[in-house]
């Protein structure tokens, strides 16, 4: 398989990821009204991105057919592991909370940074389709980032000096 | 004109028309109490409306020690001697017989009376005892808009610097927050762009969400005597309710709720493309244009129309209306404010003014207005989220100068995250981490989303509630000491209305038992705490009200609200003072960036901004490489669909509101007897086709359903649009026999029983505007009619014969035309 379809898999993987992560994140705080609601919101940014990538792919199969079933290499590790996780070292529902937020802003780094090697590779290539993809996506993806850090930076103060 | 008229059945009094650029004429309005005349008024006293944001100029007047009724200023700049209903009548709370005259405290469950020691040593024992404990993030302050600067001012010093706390907000983050985040992200600092007197100026008049009839009477006044004068404005309303804007506009938008951004989107992808725009201004003065223009590139009317549910004909007969403008004024409010993405939506409408060049000059102006008559004071004084002085708290060089206004280690004013907004402070008591709560001015038991929540919140055992008002509120029934605060009338104090004019109210009666200024009561706690500066010194070192605002003062200079050149003396002159006023403005300022941005600048700059869709915050990296040289930023918003739609089981949407007769919660304007009779219960306002459609009539009651709680009210079939129901809120339980809440196995009234909790992310206010709610007929009206106004946006479809809203002989107030006087400013 070639390098771009390869990190399109990746990438596919980790905005559906992410997507779940941000809806289960809002279920799961929905007492914490503000993370619940823009987190549904920007789960669907997510999901779109993942549609889009979906879509990316198979053109990229279409035009290099003989690659297409290559095997899924192990050079690129899968961006996250959802399962969930016991609870133990977070029972408190504060903690939980501020955990869950690093979950979401670790995925949302990761999937930027593959963003980053895919306009690095659609340049390379000239592909400007490619290129486009990246460029309508990725900043809603550091959007993501920003946002969970910024809920991360006013939360922490209170949730950690009152517990 | 006649000189004696009922101002419930005529709220806006008669006409006085004026031509573009003619100064508005002075028509004074008075109102006194029975039997009393003007003669036998023994004092009057300089103060100014209270009762919403205009800041209307009024004269106390005394006799016998009491006030016996109000007068319009005449040579004040805001309203020209003219008076709205709640401003001729409202002053008769005062003398309730049910106002508070001792402390409270809670004993065995129940209030009884204490002295002040008592009552202020609970307080303090509690918050040292927390401090010790826990520390300062366990103790919040929420306040009003309705306080002083001088108590605003006051309390920020204490909380921030004496408690050290993040947590202090005010009940403006309902009604205002979003005008000052917009302002903050457009033009980089709060501060209103433009004036009242725009409207003397403008050619085309766009009200967003804007009832400005109901809630700025006075300044409807104003637009009403432009529009019946030669040349008049032609005006634009948005609005979903018949509003009587809408009635005078010529062209009515009535989007869905919550689809504003769309609509503006819409708005500004016209005038983009039907080139309407002002180049030379947008290179000057702006940075961002190219985003914009790519975020509404495929934002066409036709696109719109289907998520607005609007024409879209009329977009684009809008669009053709704001583009082709020569002096746009537009205003804004709670349609925008506390709807879905708010800030988004308000930012859009700055920059429509941005990319049109309607800014800095007569008629071309924007006002972000405020709901509530001090709000702006809160926001300075930084009692609502900010920092004091528009001072940006991720600015070190800031924190460090106010650190040295206030005389302290700059590590002691907390500025490690954004001020706590409200609905925060009330999520953090849920949980129990904010453990005392002092609610001073404001009654969050009616004014906050989804009531049972709240109650639950302040009934806790664990959370200590302090409340300071003037009644016991529906809150302070739930609180454990309970303060009795003297008001307007009662004190001396500065207020800054929505175009920054600075007014003094006033002392003009003492206050009833033992109810005391909420500056003395916050200057005793500062003294009982024992706040010191760094050098040992009282940290609150004035007394007064005079020295408080010499106080302020000190901290203002330099800043964009820089009051240096103001006193008490100037203020007790005729007319109120816009601010900047200092040695380069000594008469004020009446228009902000009359010569280009000038607070925007990444090193003076109030905040770096945020994103319009997460809320989340740029750095000062980015921001300097955005606007390295300190202009407006056009900021972009997508369109994201609201949190709540109709479905199934919730078909219709649910809009909330101020209307004319009432202010903040009823506790003043349900004790005044015109008022509360114009308007004495919650209604439903719904469409003549929904009406049709569900076999509903005028007078049936209904019972308003969402998710989280119901109301029941009559029925008023009015040109809302179809699809959309309309609840008045505020009214609350005070005066039933439930006292704070819904009596046992009754359905409430007060609209919060039914709203999400969700706010904007970007300006952290409630969103009041666009529930999913269902609609049951509990009773059909046997001929009985609706409480609703039919002077109002509640007034009946044509043809439905109720009888008139009127205030009969108890609501006649004079009006004289003056032709003498001269309005400065
Ligand atoms: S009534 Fe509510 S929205 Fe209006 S000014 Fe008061 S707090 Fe703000």
């Amino acid at each position: 398989m070639n390098g771009i379809a390869l990190i399109l898999r990746v990438l596919r993987d980790g905005e559906t990821e992410l997507a779940e992560g941000l809806l289960a994140t809002g279920q799961r705080h929905r007492a914490e009204h503000e993370i619940f609601h823009v987190s549904t919101d920007l789960a669907q940014w997510s999901r779109e991105h993942a549609q889009r990538i979906a879509e990316a792919i198979e053109r990229e199969d279409h035009a290099r057919p003989e690659e297409a079933s290559g095997p899924h290499s192990d050079l690129v590790p899968r961006s996250q592991n959802r399962e969930p996780r016991p609870e133990r070292a977070c029972s408190q529902p504060a903690l939980l909370l501020l955990r869950d937020l690093r979950d979401l802003h670790l995925g949302a780094s990761a999937n930027s940074l593959y963003w980053e090697m895919l306009a690095q590779a659609a340049q390379a290539r000239t592909d400007t389709r490619l290129l486009s993809l990246v460029s309508a996506c990725h900043p809603q993806t550091v959007r993501q980032m920003r946002w969970t850090n910024t809920m991360i930076k006013s939360l922490a103060p209170q949730l950690l000096t009152n517990l | 004109m006649d000189p004696s008229t009922d101002r419930i059945a005529h709220p806006w009094g008669g006409r006085t028309p004026y031509a573009p650029h003619e100064p508005w004429p002075v028509r004074v309005d008075t109102h006194l109490a029975d039997g009393v005349r003007t003669g036998e008024v023994q004092r009057w006293v300089q103060a100014a409306s209270l009762l919403h944001s205009d800041g209307d100029a009024m004269d106390i007047a005394v006799k016998d020690d009491r006030i016996v009724g109000v007068r319009g200023r005449a040579g004040d700049r805001v309203n020209h001697g003219r008076l709205g209903p709640k401003d001729l009548f409202g002053w008769q709370a005062n003398a309730s017989p049910d106002r508070l005259t001792r402390p409270l405290i809670r004993r065995q469950g129940r209030l009884v009376e204490v002295d002040w020691p008592t009552a202020m040593g609970a307080v303090v024992a509690q918050s040292k005892e927390l401090l010790d404990e826990q520390g300062p993030g366990s103790i919040g302050f929420y306040t009003s808009g309705q306080l002083f600067l001088e108590e605003y001012y006051t309390l920020a010093v204490m909380a921030r610097a004496g408690i050290g706390t993040n947590h202090l907000d005010g009940n403006t983050r309902l009604c205002t927050a979003t005008a000052g985040e917009a302002l903050k992200q457009s033009f980089g600092c709060d501060g209103q762009p433009g004036t009242y007197d725009d409207i003397d100026h403008a050619d085309v008049i766009a009200l967003f969400g804007h009832n400005i009839a109901e809630t700025q009477p006075v300044q409807w006044m104003r637009m009403l005597d432009r529009l019946a004068g030669t040349e008049p404005p032609r005006l634009l309303c948005v609005d979903p309710r018949p509003t009587p804007v809408a009635r005078a506009a010529s062209i009515h938008l009535a989007p869905r709720s919550g689809t504003n951004v769309a609509l503006l989107n819409a708005l500004l992808h016209e005038i983009i493309r039907t080139g309407r725009t002002d180049p030379a201004f947008i290179a000057a003065h702006t940075v961002g244009y190219e985003e914009l223009t790519e975020n509404v590139k495929d934002c066409t009317p036709a696109w719109a129309s289907s998520i607005c549910d609007v024409p879209a004909a009329r977009i684009g007969e809008a669009a053709e209306l704001v583009g082709s403008a020569e002096r746009l004024l537009s205003t804004v409010l709670q349609g925008v404010y506390q709807s879905h993405q708010a800030t988004a939506a308000a930012v859009q409408i700055n920059n429509l003014h941005l990319i049109r060049g309607m800014l800095g000059r007569p008629g071309a102006g924007v006002l972000q207005m405020n709901g509530q008559p001090t709000a702006q004071n809160t926001r300075e004084c930084g009692a609502n989220g900010d920092l004091p002085g528009f001072r940006n708290w991720e600015n070190d060089e800031h924190v460090a100068d106010l650190a040295e206004v206030w005389n302290v280690e700059p590590g002691s004013i907390p500025h490690y995250a954004p001020p706590t907004p409200a609905m925060q402070m009330f999520r953090y008591a849920e949980q129990g981490s904010i453990r005392m709560l002092w609610i001073s001015g404001t009654n969050p038991a009616v004014s906050l989303p989804e009531l049972s929540r709240m109650r639950s919140i302040l009934a806790q055992d664990r959370l200590f509630v302090v409340t300071q008002d003037l009644f016991l509120t529906e809150t302070a029934q739930l609180a454990d000491v309970v303060l009795p605060a003297a008001t307007w009338g009662e004190k001396t104090g500065t207020f800054t209305n929505a175009d920054r004019t600075v007014h003094l109210s006033d002392k003009a009666v003492e206050p009833p038992g033992d109810s005391r200024p909420d500056l003395d009561i916050f200057l005793d706690y500062a003294a009982r705490m024992g706040f010191r500066d760094k050098d040992g010194g009282p940290l609150v070192h004035w007394a007064d009200p005079e020295s408080a605002f010499e106080a302020w003062k000190h901290c203002s200079a330099g800043r964009p609200c820089d009051y240096t050149g103001l006193t008490y003396r100037q203020l007790r002159g005729s007319t109120g003072i816009q601010w900047p006023c200092n040695e380069q403005a000594p008469n004020g300022t009446a228009r902000l960036y009359t010569h280009g941005i000038t607070w925007a600048h990444p090193d003076v700059c109030e905040s770096y901004g945020k994103d319009l869709i997460t809320g989340a915050a740029d750095s000062v990296v980015e921001y300097r490489s955005l606007n390295p040289d300190g202009k407006a930023t056009i900021r972009p918003g997508e369109y994201l669909p609201p949190h709540e739609v109709p479905s199934e089981d919730y078909p219709f949407q649910l809009t909330t509101g101020r209307t004319l007769y009432h202010f903040h919660t009823r506790t003043k304007t349900g004790r005044v007897p015109q008022l509360n009779a114009a308007a004495p219960e919650v209604w439903v306002e719904i469409s003549a086709n929904d009406a049709v459609e569900l076999r509903l009539d005028e007078g049936d009651l209904v019972e308003v359903a969402t998710p989280r709680g119901a109301i029941r009210g009559r029925l008023r079939v009015t040109g809302i649009r179809p699809g959309l129901l309309f609840v008045p809120f505020h009214y609350g339980y005070w005066d039933t026999p439930g006292g704070y809440r819904p009596e046992a196995d009754t359905t409430g009234r007060a609209a919060n029983e039914t709203t999400i909790t969700d706010w904007d992310p970007v300006s952290k206010q409630p969103v009041f505007k666009t529930a999913a709610a269902k609609l049951t007929c509990i009773e059909s009206s046997d001929g009985r009619v609706s409480p609703a106004p039919t002077t109002t946006a509640s007034a009946p479809v044509e043809g439905s014969h109720l009888p008139p809203t009127s205030g009969g002989v108890p609501a006649h107030s004079t009006q004289e035309v003056d032709r003498e006087t001269e309005v400065n400013g």
